[in-house]
């Protein structure tokens, strides 16, 4: 059967052979689309304004490492980044925490008001934030939380958590009933056989939960800035604010988007597999 | 997968009613309480009625940042999925190449908004944006800032580099479910590549396409930060869309009433958006007999 496909293929390979090419150009032409931009940004990010604003080049003459000196150096700008981190780090732990046991009763359970409920879900990951920022804002003001990491972790678990049940739902139900079954047989409680054996199997789902949530947290910008001030204000909003209050530094800005793309880019390779999944809310 | 009746199971999902109660509920509730109210200030409220939503619906500024919403949303559609299912088609099937694709295309999705934002504001400037200085290299007087048109490229070639490939990760993992006796049965009957993608590949893709279709249209109806960061909304009112509108009504000028309505009609449009996805989702899941 191997050996059958394996011929197939080379067979295909060796009469498509133009099509092959084109299909190169394309993707090539696609990715160079994809990188162009961010190259830009990476190079301007390591241009003095001077050089920015003195000249058209297609790379830096002088490389330097001065506008990432700025932002590692100054605390009204790295401290937008260990904001950032800290509230998308509550977000990703309290999405993940209610949504794990809310997704195995999904998956393995028919319950009054399921099908409602998991509709309801999905409706507010739909929901635009803009309509939400106003209330929000009024909400967290009125009970002390307005400028805390606390209100945006809470936030955004308004689209987070429901994405987290979604994907972890489509993850588990890929492990078989009989497994529950057993470790019950054998007298293992809920909670000890869902971390001590369930958790471990859908641990690849939780990861790729986690990294969503991460994900959504961190690129949102609209309420994490309607609901900061200056103690927890994200770096994403730091960069809209201060910059152009400063005369637009463009190197420094650069610098700074750069660094936001560094902790995506890290993880991605080990989700690359699942980013579909991910994205279609655990229905691939 | 038959599932158990068991209404315990309400146990496990009261930690995510009481979060997202909060977090969704309570706030919704306040836009209705302002969406039927009228106030002068110092919290003294009166009923208004459904006065807010007769405005909001004969108001020719909501009409236009529907129509160019709609607009927007359409022009992404015919552009992102087209061209999401030929990347899809053209992209390596495994190996090494594969993982490089999966892993560069994505990188665009986990920026975050508002620096893909500054991205395309940068590149279209004329001064110090590639694309900018090389269209007035060759006589294009290019300015977003300007000109509505040049505005509307800008955001929409932004969405496209941004949200494209969402789109086509979608298709190829559409690609990847097809068995590969399918393409030998393909092969046998000799199919014109054509025939294999609109008979073997199209068809098979339908469900990931129509998630990809209704995701795109829900997230660029609630586009926000990347027009914002470029245009701000402008030249004039050219590139506000529907969130821009409201964010501005609401925060900008604190016109609670229509600002409250308007949000209640665009959730409503959402709602329904919302079913017709949860209603494709759980036929699919139907289909494949989970």
């Amino acid at each position: 059967m191997v050996a059958t496909s394996d011929t197939y293929t080379a067979t295909v390979r060796r009469a498509a052979l133009p099509k092959v090419r084109a299909r190169h150009v394309v993707m090539v032409a696609y990715l160079l689309f994809m990188l162009v931009p961010i190259y830009w940004l990476a190079k301007m990010s390591l241009q003095t304004n001077q050089e920015i604003l003195g000249g058209f080049t297609l790379w830096p003459q002088n490389p330097t490492l001065d506008n990432y000196r700025v932002i590692l150096t100054d605390a009204s700008w790295y401290m937008g980044y260990v904001n950032s981190i800290t509230y998308v780090a509550m977000n990703t732990v309290l999405s993940l925490a209610v949504a794990l046991p809310a997704a195995y009763a999904f998956s393995r359970y028919r319950f009054l008001g399921d099908k409602h409920l998991f509709f309801w879900l999905l409706t507010n990951r739909m929901a635009p934030p803009a309509v939400f920022a106003l209330p929000f804002f009024q909400l967290y003001s009125s009970v002390g939380l307005f400028d805390t990491h606390i209100a945006v972790a809470l936030a955004h678990t308004l689209f987070n958590v429901p994405l987290a049940v979604w994907i972890l739902e489509g993850f588990m139900r890929g492990v078989p009933k009989e497994i529950d079954e057993t470790a019950y047989i054998d007298g293992y409680s809920f909670p000890r056989f869902f971390i001590k054996i369930f958790m471990p199997l859908i641990a690849s789902g939780i990861g790729v939960a986690a990294f969503f949530c991460f994900m959504f947290s961190w690129v949102e910008l609209l309420l994490s800035r309607t609901l900061t001030a200056v103690n927890a204000q994200p770096i994403a909003s730091i960069m809209t604010r201060t910059v152009s209050a400063s005369g637009l530094d463009w190197g420094v800005l650069c610098a700074a988007g750069v660094l936001t793309i560094v902790p995506g880019a890290l993880v991605i390779y080990f989700v690359r597999n699942y980013i579909a999944k991910g994205f279609a809310l655990g229905r691939v | 997968m038959d599932k158990v009746q068991n209404n315990k199971a309400w146990f496990l999902v009261l930690p995510v009613l009481v979060l997202v109660a909060f977090s969704a509920v309570i706030p919704l509730m306040t836009v209705v309480n302002y969406s039927v109210q009228d106030t002068f200030g110092n919290n003294v409220f009166f009923w208004e009625g459904l006065g807010w939503f007769e405005q909001v619906l004969t108001d020719s500024r909501a009409h236009s940042a529907l129509g160019r919403q709609l607009a927007f949303s359409g022009i992404i559609l015919a552009i992102q999925i087209p061209l999401g299912i030929a990347i899809a088609v053209c992209m390596p099937k495994k190996g090494f190449w594969a993982s490089v694709c999966l892993v560069l295309m994505a990188l665009p999705l986990l920026i975050p908004w508002n620096v893909v934002g500054t991205i395309w504001q940068i590149m279209g400037r004329g001064d110090i944006g590639l694309v900018g200085y090389s269209l007035s290299a060759i006589g294009i007087d290019w300015n977003y800032a300007r000109d509505p048109l040049h505005a509307w490229i800008t955001v929409v070639v932004m969405d496209v580099w941004h949200w494209t490939s969402l789109v086509a990760l979608l298709a190829y993992a559409g690609l990847q479910s097809i068995p590969q006796a399918y393409y030998q049965a393909a092969k046998i009957d000799q199919a014109s590549r054509w025939s294999v993608f609109r008979y073997i590949e199209l068809p098979k893709m339908q469900g990931v396409l129509l998630i990809a279709i209704l995701l795109r249209f829900m997230d660029s109806f609630m586009i926000y930060t990347e027009p914002f960061v470029v245009t701000g909304g402008g030249p004039g009112s050219a590139t506000s869309f529907l969130s821009i509108d409201l964010v501005k009504m609401a925060l900008g000028q604190f016109d609670l009433g229509p600002a409250a309505a308007f949000s209640l009609m665009y959730f409503l449009v959402i709602l329904l958006v919302s079913w017709v996805f949860y209603t494709i989702m759980t036929n699919l899941d139907k289909a494949e007999g989970r």
